[in-house]
């Protein structure tokens, strides 16, 4: 089952500059949330402190809490390997592991942690993770293949089954569809719905039309200007969001005036 | 494409575009130009080439004669002069090359995991901070220190360490290391740099440790590059005389012990047999004596070591292909 996240006065840094101001957003469990904003704005970087990723660059850091059913996960002592075990992550170019074959590339969250697993139960997810993000049919026959040598639509779903192969409680997606063509985006995008029964899912996109077609929330994030930081100008459910937004600027950039 | 407007776009400068079409002229001279450059850098390739075909042919011609499998199975204990030994041969090099392998493995021994967590610590860790300027500059300088000095540093330190005169092999690999270290560090720390941040992030987002993440994804990702890395330092130094004259010597019977008593290796025996020149040949010696044995032992000597090296070479292509990353589709 997917958890909520609420995310309370976020202040994002890179070292000293400020880049996303006071974020507050309750993220529903089970459903699509979609961030959309223009370049800079921060979406991607609130993305990534919501699984720890923000501060593996040097001098990244935050203020304010991000709380997973309740749990600060920027509390002293919360490990951010364990979170990152909880919250998996799809990232907008699709990075199989070059040296992995697509059955390996299913199994590297458990492998490289050095779990055991038995080689019937790593079957038995290799076909589950496959299965989950609609690739199972597709590389049945060549598990042992290197995982790179798929088309860019596979590579991102093998991605999305590597993620989902961790047991995650919830997804974030940064970009997942922005390096493939129109036919894998709606492979990507069938399968977010389904996997929103089992997750809770978060998405970054560029593309309006598609957080209008699968997410059930819009964030939509904005910057004063260029240099000054990005903040979360509104949040509401996508219908509203995109038939009769409560905020000028969100109108705005969804009617195409700007952005 | 002629500018045939007569309104030009607005505010669009106004340029008679007919200038910029090549002329005839222009076009052969440019294909003269092109003529000429191809046939200096095939020139450049072909000088480059004549000494190193002429260095292989020379050590072939010279080397091949008394290299044999008696050449390769005694060692120079027992020679006396150009007379030939019971075996039926003249002396050897099983010593030498013993000598050599052992010592350049205890060089690498040593380097290698120097070299790579080195490489590590900088790519991983320090993020361009002033430690990590203070080591690139040193293994910079490190580079161009003569071998002779590395030789003299092994030596006073086992001197130092383990009473005045210590000669052995392990001082031998340690000055090797030494040599090394700046060519593992560097191309170690560039393959390590070509690992796109993608897969460290994928790797982490996944839950796994900084440790595992670079000891499973970074380090075996850029392994074939690091092993070439590493081979190529192993032939910069194999061939190395001055260092290992100092620190691990010279004797005539094969040692197999690292730690203990002076070995010989390939380039300081070639060096040795080359001060020889010749042999006298006393007439009581008989005709199977030859005058000029050291210097063919000294050629056999180097078409070994090169041998060794190319040997080394194909191993080191096989293991780069085994852990090659798999992009066939």
């Amino acid at each position: 089952m997917g958890q909520r996240i609420d995310v309370n006065h976020l202040n994002i840094y890179y070292s000293d500059f400020l880049a996303v101001e006071d974020v507050n957003i309750a993220i529903q469990p089970n459903k699509v949330t979609a961030f959309i904003g223009p370049s800079g704005c921060g979406k991607s970087t609130v993305l990534r402190t919501l699984d720890r990723m923000h501060e593996i660059i040097p001098g990244a850091h935050v203020k304010g809490e991000v709380l997973l059913e309740g749990r600060d996960l920027y509390a002293k002592g919360v490990d951010p390997v364990a979170v990152r075990r909880d919250i998996g992550m799809v990232f907008q170019r699709a990075n199989p592991f070059p040296t992995m074959s697509i059955r390996e590339n299913v199994l590297a969250g458990i492998r490289l942690n050095n779990r055991r697993i038995a080689k019937s139960d790593a079957d038995d997810l290799v076909e589950w993770a496959l299965r989950g993000a609609n690739l199972w049919n597709e590389v049945k026959d060549r598990l042992d293949n290197p995982g790179i040598g798929l088309s860019g639509g596979q590579q991102q779903r093998l991605c999305i089954a590597r993620a989902v192969a961790v047991h995650p409680q919830v997804l974030l997606m940064d970009e997942p569809c922005s390096a493939l063509d129109p036919i894998s985006t709606l492979a990507v995008e069938d399968l977010i719905n389904e996997l929103k029964h089992d997750y809770t899912i978060v998405i970054v996109t560029h593309n309006m039309q598609q957080a209008a077609r699968i997410a059930d929330y819009t964030g939509f994030f904005n910057l004063k200007a260029v240099g000054q930081p990005g903040h979360l100008e509104y949040f509401a459910d996508t219908t509203t969001m995109f038939n009769n937004p409560q905020n000028e600027e969100a109108e705005r950039y969804i009617s195409g005036r700007f952005g | 494409m002629a500018s045939s407007s007569d309104s030009p776009m607005d505010g669009a400068p106004v340029i008679d575009f007919d200038r910029f079409v090549p002329t005839r002229s222009a076009i052969a001279a440019r294909k003269r130009k092109d003529l000429l450059m191809r046939v200096l850098v095939a020139a450049a390739f072909v000088i480059a080439l004549v000494p190193l075909v002429s260095v292989l042919w020379t050590t072939i011609a010279s080397g091949v004669r008394r290299l044999n499998l008696n050449f390769l199975s005694y060692n120079m204990s027992g020679v006396i002069g150009g007379r030939p030994t019971p075996s039926g041969g003249y002396g050897g090099i099983l010593h030498a090359v013993i000598g050599t392998l052992e010592i350049t493995l205890g060089a690498v021994a040593i380097s290698v995991p120097i070299g790579i967590m080195c490489a590590v610590y900088l790519v991983e860790y320090a993020h361009g901070g002033p430690l990590s300027r203070i080591i690139a500059i040193l293994v910079d300088v490190m580079s161009g220190i003569p071998s002779i000095v590395a030789g003299l540093f092994a030596f006073s330190m086992f001197s130092i360490v383990f009473g005045p005169g210590t000669i052995n092999g392990i001082s031998g690999s340690v000055a090797l290391s030494l040599l090394m270290l700046p060519t593992v560090v560097k191309s170690s720390e560039e393959m390590l740099k070509i690992v796109p941040d993608d897969l460290r992030e994928a790797s982490l987002a996944l839950g796994v440790t900084k440790q595992r993440t670079i000891t499973k994804i970074v380090l075996r990702t850029s392994l074939p590059g690091i092993v070439s890395g590493v081979i190529l330092a192993i032939a910069r130094v194999i061939g190395e005389t001055a260092p290992l004259l100092m620190t691990a010597g010279y004797i005539a019977t094969t040692n197999f012990n690292l730690f203990s008593g002076q070995m010989t290796t390939l380039p300081v025996y070639v060096y040795q047999e080359y001060s020889k020149l010749s042999v006298t040949c006393p007439a009581s010696a008989g005709a199977d004596c030859i005058t000029s044995i050291p210097m063919q032992r000294s050629w056999a000597a180097a078409l070994t070591l090169i041998i060794l090296v190319l040997i080394l070479n194909l191993v080191g292509r096989l293991v780069a292909r085994v852990f090659a990353v798999k992009t066939e589709r």
